[in-house]
């Protein structure tokens, strides 16, 4: 009789150790995780996992104020680095020098697509700082940078000579972006 | 009696597609917005956002809607476009399947646990 | 700056009481008196006091607009008003861990005072687990958030406090949802030590009972405050988001709904002494991992404090540090109470208290799951996805119908044992009843899909049968009454406000106007004013319904100067029928308003279901103190 008793007492016991390591194995899991989690940014930057063929638009050139299609804009054989842009836009001012830096590539051709502004902003803005482009087009409402995938402004896309999107910045360009171009174009 | 079973089933299948009584094109923009997130908002969505991203994206959901497309395309797109992110609504998928299927997991164990440990029929 | 200094050094004191209570206590556990030491007393009275003495000289540095102390530089402004000027004090990161420690040590104090008829080791104990966590706050008080950082050379304005901030809701909110999460931890600290001591019984439960439902009781007023606030600053016309911050208050929220019915069966029947156990260490620790996923940056959500993951990590640490510790605690202390089996009749309250535990975990569940996945995703497979409100919606709604009929049936059972007969006939007439209003109501406002039909006939349910209760039962249970009637009236105030709510949002000029819902919206005028702290706009609306009756809206929007942020304030005409929520905002380089106009009926009855609820707690509390 004593010896059963004893048996289930031990039983419990054994239950509950296996109970305790258990749970014990769980919140350590869970602890690295939310560790590392710790570490991790929050600025999300959607995964870019095949390239993207650049989508056909419609705009307008901002000096010229005529309608001109994307594939007059992008013709073959030629890479262009698209620069999303506002006059309204603090972080497009930081960036722009290294814009008139890359201007003076070759290589490339830069176009800059002013986002959501007035075009009179516009051209003052160019008037101050210079002009890197290529050409501007205007985005009036923002729906071509919605379709480009964007998120916000400064952006900026690499396109190759197969019209696709092979490489997108976000924010302003800085001394990193520049060398990453350079090499992409080699 | 077995008409009325016959019945009853087609009214609940209706329900289960999202058959609903006309939606104009405003309530629909307005409903898909709440469920798609403003990405360079901290934590609000698309309809809450005066964000320029904001609202270029319930622009996009305007055009698209004009265009014929129904709901579910017009967040497929969105998802295409920006990933899953961006959707509030998380898809069921091999990632995503035990974030839909633990909570019902555990309360189906829970009500095991209730029933074999407390649970007696006759006093 | 003598404020800054003595606001300091007062914290410092305090942690010195703070160590020095555990020799002290120790030495009084062990020894033979069956009394506390009045030393202990005293010592943990030196530990609130100088907290306090410290909290208010942060309050003062404030209110002087002191920018040699760093948190008032980042986090006030001269021009704000005063009152804001104070409710900043706890409005950002460090001062809001300052009022964590002060309503800590003041809770174990008033619980020193309050449990004289309680074991002698099991108060002490108590207070030593409770240290435990109060030392641990010092710590990561001095060592990572000191609200006393000296700036030097001292600015001349500070960087400002968010205008959204500035509100008196929000004054308030923060440190009633405190009360609420601290008072869970004396929950935590002294079941820890009831379970070390053996002292799991009846006459602990009814001692406990108190601390459960004061916390309780704050935890929902909190709630609830949050909300209100949410829907009159926000400017979007909700009140729930199921944003991580929001949901990290109702996690233990649900726990602690849980234990108020779990003690009950403690109570009366000495059973699921586990349970409670195990509810009173998940309720501290869900409000500690809280703090944890709110101030770590590891979210990302709307009210996020600011992000820093060094304090993420000792938060971390301490949160499972605290697991660990309680969880060693109970697996090596516990030990089953009755050697018999637990037999609980299937037909009996208890079955019906377990169901609701069993709802409320599966709730918590869907909440903790669906706010901590994305994490876990994002490290495990570098994936981001978003948990929102269809996840939430999906999960909780159905499940909320045998969730309110278990409600209407279970207080209607006896202890231990009901009988079948007696039952049916209340339940068929009250079912009858519930079914004849809910169809009349639907073919008023015409079909609105199979869920939420059948859960407005349960939520009927509830709602007639508590009000029956009420009635017939001549005050024998109105606390539960209360509550329960109030929960009925919630979820039929929130369905019938989703259902039926409506908007149009459109882009107006002045002098402009629209139609809508046979009202006609007239842009009227506006009129600008600058005022202390920022530029003010207010739009002049009149709405005009068919009978040529009129209401005037005046949405303002607020440009503020320090930091530069536009806020619309909604102006909100509240009747017992009906919202109407009218918000403007800017558009930019236009003339043009985005006006958004909305009609919300029944949006009052939300508030005053919820302050029904709390008013149910109330009542139970104030009967147990009144026993006593």
């Amino acid at each position: 009789m004593k010896n059963k008793k004893k048996g289930s007492k031990d039983s419990k016991k054994k239950k509950n150790k296996i109970i305790f390591s258990v749970l014990l194995l769980f919140f350590a899991f869970c602890f690295i995780v939310l560790f590392k989690g710790l570490n991790n940014s929050n600025i999300y930057v959607p995964k870019e996992k095949t390239e993207k063929i650049l989508k056909s638009f419609t705009s307008k050139d901002l000096y010229l104020e005529n309608k001109i299609s994307s594939d007059q804009i992008f013709v073959d054989s030629e890479f262009y680095v698209l620069n999303i842009w506002s006059s309204w836009c603090v972080p497009c001012r930081a960036e722009h020098p290294k814009l008139m830096e890359l201007s003076k590539n070759k290589s490339l051709k830069l176009i800059g697509l002013n986002y959501k502004d007035n075009p009179k902003n516009a051209k003052k803005f160019i008037n101050e700082f210079g002009n890197p482009y290529f050409m501007i087009i205007t985005d009036k409402n923002g729906i071509i940078s919605i379709d480009l995938g964007a998120i916000g402004v400064p952006e900026t896309f690499i396109i190759n000579k197969d019209k696709k999107i092979i490489k997108r910045f976000l924010g302003s360009l800085n001394e990193k972006s520049l060398k990453e171009i350079n090499l992409i174009l080699k | 009696m077995k008409l009325s079973i016959f019945f009853l089933f087609i009214v609940i299948i209706f329900n289960f597609t999202g058959l609903n009584s006309a939606e104009n094109n405003d309530e629909i923009k307005n409903k898909i917005s709440k469920n798609i997130r403003c990405l360079i908002c901290q934590g609000q969505s698309v309809y809450d956002s005066q964000s320029d991203f904001a609202i270029s994206i319930k622009l996009i959901i305007e055009r698209k809607l004009n265009e014929g497309l129904n709901e579910n395309e017009i967040y497929d797109f969105l998802k295409n476009q920006y990933g899953q992110w961006i959707s509030y609504d998380p898809e069921f998928n091999k990632k995503t399947f035990i974030l839909w299927i633990s909570p019902i997991l555990l309360f189906l164990i829970g009500g095991a646990i209730i029933v074999r440990k407390f649970i007696v029929q006759k006093l | 700056m003598l404020a800054n200094q003595i606001g300091y050094y007062s914290l410092i004191s305090g942690f010195f009481f703070s160590i020095l209570i555990i020799p002290v206590s120790i030495k009084n556990f062990n020894n033979k008196n069956q009394i506390i030491d009045n030393k202990i007393f005293s010592i943990s009275f030196f530990q609130f006091f100088f907290v306090l003495v410290s909290f208010f000289g942060l309050i003062l540095s404030f209110v002087n607009s002191d920018f040699s102390n760093e948190a008032v530089f980042n986090n006030s402004h001269t021009t704000k008003p005063l009152f804001y000027k104070i409710s900043g004090t706890w409005g950002n990161h460090e001062g809001s861990l300052l009022l964590w420690l002060l309503v800590l040590t003041l809770f174990i104090f008033i619980f020193l005072i309050k449990s004289t008829n309680q074991p002698k080791k099991y108060r002490i104990l108590t207070l030593l687990f409770q240290q435990v966590i109060i030392i641990g706050f010092f710590l990561f008080l001095l060592k990572t958030s000191n609200p006393f950082n000296y700036l030097f050379p001292i600015p001349k304005e500070g960087l400002g406090l968010n205008p959204i901030l500035q509100d008196p809701a929000l004054a308030i909110h923060p440190p009633i949802l405190y009360l609420g999460y601290v008072g869970s931890s004396i929950i935590f600290s002294s079941s820890l030590a009831a379970v070390v001591e053996k002292h799991i019984s009846t006459v602990w439960a009814k001692h406990i009972k108190v601390w459960i439902l004061v916390s309780w009781i704050f935890l929902t007023f909190g709630i609830m405050l949050g909300s209100i606030w949410a829907y009159y600053e926000l400017g979007w016309g909700g009140f729930w988001f199921w944003d991580p911050v929001e949901n990290v208050s109702l996690m233990p929220w649900f726990c602690l709904t849980a234990l108020v019915h779990c003690i009950l069966v403690l109570e009366k029947r000495l059973l699921l002494s586990s349970w409670t156990v195990i509810l009173s260490i998940a309720t501290f620790m869900l409000s500690m991992s809280g703090t944890f996923l709110v101030r770590s940056g590891i979210l990302n959500s709307v009210h996020t404090f600011a992000n820093d993951p060094e304090r993420g990590i000792f938060i971390l640490i301490f949160l499972f540090t605290l697991i660990f510790f309680s969880l060693a605690i109970f697996f090596i202390f516990h030990k089953e109470n009755n050697q018999k089996i637990v037999e609980i009749y299937w037909l009996s309250k208890e079955t019906s208290i377990l169901f609701n535990n069993w709802f409320l975990m599966y709730f918590l569940s869907v909440v903790l799951i669906g706010t901590v996945y994305p994490i876990f995703l994002e490290v495990l497979s570098d994936e981001k996805i978003s948990v929102g409100p269809p996840f939430y919606h999906k999960l909780i709604i159905p499940f909320l119908i045998p969730f309110l009929i278990f409600m209407s049936i279970g207080p209607n059972l006896n202890w231990i044992k009901s009988k079948v007969k007696k039952i049916n006939i209340k339940i068929i007439l009250s079912f009858l009843f519930s079914l004849l209003i809910s169809l009349l109501i639907l073919r008023k406002i015409g079909y609105v899909g199979l869920i939420n039909t059948i859960l407005i006939l349960a939520a009927f349910y509830l709602f007639f049968i508590t009000i029956k209760d009420f009635f017939l039962k001549k005050f024998k249970n109105y606390s539960q009454n209360f509550s329960h009637f109030g929960f009925s009236l919630l979820i039929l105030s929130i369905l019938f406000n989703s259902i039926l709510s409506s908007e149009k949002i459109t882009n107006l000029k002045v002098g402009e106007k629209f139609s809508f819902r046979e009202e006609t919206i007239i842009f009227e005028s506006i009129e600008s004013t600058e005022n202390k702290n920022y530029k003010s706009i207010i739009g002049y609306f009149k709405i005009k319904d068919k009978q040529n009756n009129s209401i005037q809206l005046k949405p303002e929007l607020r440009i503020y100067n320090q930091p530069i942020i536009i806020t619309s304030e909604a102006d909100i005409k509240t009747t017992l029928h009906y919202d109407k929520f009218l918000v403007m905002n800017l558009v930019k380089d236009n003339e043009y308003f985005n006006v958004r106009y909305q009609i919300k009926p029944f949006m009052i009855w939300i508030w005053i279901s919820t302050v029904l609820i709390i008013i149910g707690g109330l009542l139970s509390l104030f009967k147990r103190l009144y026993e006593k």
